[in-house]
């Protein structure tokens, strides 16, 4: 039988960069714009003060507590522990990429500016898949995310809801009947749900329609942030769509809006946008395809940035049937791998800026050739 | 803020201009009255202004704020919190209900009333509390079931004025799941 697993001190999130990474894996429902579906839940222990007035010996209790219930709880055949205040830069830096845990959470610094890289704190995560995974001692105690691939907020959620309740047969979570769910920050109350798609909108940006979008979300309480969620810009054209707000609205009312109300009406307008671009400028847009392929394969020096946007414009071409042969999973893996902590990982030693922009050309230079060489021509 | 002479919170601030320089004192409002800045509270406001106005050099400017309620549970208070953002612990959200109302309806688009998912063991809790009553109050009492039945069939019948069907099928199981709890308190947990 399978149990817990520790790692701490060199052992990785995943058995290889390869794996794992469920939100890469290129396959699900509405996939050609939907990367993944992912539900948060925020808890907190009652009778335990928040993190910013837990000193540090309540921060060891609170990690303590957390690690035998969610390691002894049954939530996946295999989780992995890792104490952050323990992990090396490299690790962490790993994990953020991963997108299993938070910046914030890898620095160990609250929105308020206390806190660093010494404080107790941990995340668990279901290998090798992460499906799961939990920060322990973030802004809350707890932050429990599930992630699948492709539009599924019904299987996320339902997923969720069992961690959330094994999880609660064991420890008693800060709960008032008035305002639900109680956090640290009052923007989480309630639910404490947060459910957020991860998009890739190429088409609305290149036909100018992306702004509207932007704003009719607004207008419904949705927030829009970047590949790296709150603060970071939209690297490639991928975007994250979440609820604001998280009082006055049961789970599964926000969850049917977004899943079968909102989501697709942005894919419809996605789609709709592409369907156009390859009508009226199919010249320009295979054009355009077809310049980021020939730069990803030849080119010497890259950028996260520029890869990130010319892997965009590649996933565009392989759901608009521009280009076939080069597989959508492949392309996926790539945007996870052309990371500083990835590239760094998979060359096998840390490297400069400079240094990371010419293995970056090269991995992706040979990743490319070797998928897309059956098809390509 | 804290006072310049001690560890109380300043709720008296003095600012006094003396010749283009600005001078600011920040006092707790026990040190205020020993400095001779300002005479306890309790007094009518034109009696308190009027024993300001004694005696004060020109250009000075007293400005009383009072003192910002404190979490009994964690020590945070109030100003604090509009500082940071977070909040100190469970019970901020009960010392500070009247304050962080107003401000949860804002963030929330108008909602103050939780709809949605109750941690089954503290729903147990309830039910199991030998009097039935005297357990933690965890689901509210009949006022807050009250608020909550009545936001749902608002909500409820905007669905079905939107035509928005699914979304009301939804709404009308929730209503219905929360008058059954109403109902049948202990149900669940005969054994
Ligand atoms: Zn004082
Ligand atoms: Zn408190």
């Amino acid at each position: 039988m399978s149990g817990p697993t520790e790692s701490n001190g060199g052992a990785r999130p995943a058995s290889s960069p390869e794996e794992g990474a469920e939100w890469l894996r290129g396959k699900g429902k509405d996939a050609d714009v939907v990367l993944s579906s992912r539900v948060r839940l925020a808890r907190n222990l009652a009778g335990r003060p928040f993190m910013p007035r837990a000193s540090r010996d309540e921060r060891e209790e609170i990690l303590d507590s957390c690690r035998s219930v969610i390691l002894q709880s049954g939530l996946a055949q295999r989780m992995m522990w890792m104490a952050l205040h323990l992990a090396s830069k490299e690790e962490r830096t790993l994990l953020v990429e991963r997108h299993l845990i938070s910046q914030q959470h890898a620095r160990g610094r609250l929105s308020d500016g206390t806190g660093g890289l010494k404080e107790p704190r941990a995340v668990a995560a279901s290998v090798p898949d992460e499906r799961l995974s939990i920060m322990v001692n973030e802004e809350d105690h707890l932050r429990i995310q599930v992630i699948r691939a492709g539009l599924a907020f019904e299987e996320a959620y339902q997923a969720i809801d069992a961690v959330d309740d094994a999880l609660e047969q064991r420890l008693d979570f800060a709960f008032s009947p008035r305002f639900g769910y109680l956090t640290a920050c009052p923007t989480n109350v309630g639910t404490g749900a947060r459910l957020s798609a991860m998009l890739h909108l190429p088409a609305l940006k290149m036909t100018g329609e992306l702004e509207k979008v932007k704003r009719a979300a607004q207008d419904m309480s949705l927030a829009v942030r970047g590949f790296y969620g709150e603060g970071s810009e939209a690297a490639g054209d991928f975007y994250q769509l979440s609820n604001q707000t998280t009082l006055g609205k049961s789970e599964h009312v926000l969850m049917h809006e977004l899943e079968r109300e909102i989501l697709p009406q942005v894919i419809r307008y996605e789609r709709s946008a592409r369907a156009k671009l390859l009508d009226k400028r199919k010249n320009a847009l295979e054009d355009q395809v077809h310049r980021a392929i020939g730069l990803l394969t030849h080119a010497r020096l890259m950028s996260t940035e520029e890869a990130m946007h010319l892997l965009s414009q590649v996933r565009l071409g392989i759901v608009c049937e521009i280009l076939k042969g080069t597989d959508l999973a492949a392309v996926s893996r790539l945007m996870l791998l052309i990371q500083p902590g990835h590239l760094q990982q998979v060359i096998g030693q840390s490297l400069t800026q400079e240094q990371r922009r010419t293995a970056r050309a090269t991995l992706v230079r040979s990743r490319l050739k070797t998928s897309s060489r059956k098809g390509a021509g | 803020m804290n006072c310049d002479r001690c560890d109380n919170e300043a709720t008296v601030h003095e600012i006094t201009v003396v010749g283009g320089v600005q001078h600011e004192k920040h006092l707790c409002e026990q040190c205020a009255a020993e400095e001779g800045v300002v005479i306890g509270a309790g007094g009518s406001v034109t009696e308190l202004l009027g024993k300001l106005a004694e005696g004060l050099p020109p250009g000075t400017a007293i400005e009383i704020t009072h003192a910002s309620p404190k979490c009994p549970s964690c020590g945070l208070t109030f100003s604090k919190f509009r500082h940071s953002g977070l909040l100190g612990c469970a019970s901020c959200y009960s010392a500070f209900e009247d304050r962080l109302g107003p401000l949860l309806e804002r963030a929330h688009e108008g909602a103050a009333q939780h709809v949605g998912k109750v941690p089954k063991r503290a729903l147990a809790a309830t039910r199991l509390s030998p009097t039935g009553e005297s357990g933690p109050d965890i689901l509210g009492d009949a006022e807050q079931h009250a608020q909550r039945a009545q936001l749902l069939r608002k909500k409820l019948e905007e669905a079905v004025a939107a035509e928005q069907y699914e979304r009301a099928a939804k709404l009308r199981d929730e209503l219905n799941q929360l008058e059954t709890e109403k109902l049948s308190p202990g149900a669940e947990s005969a054994s």
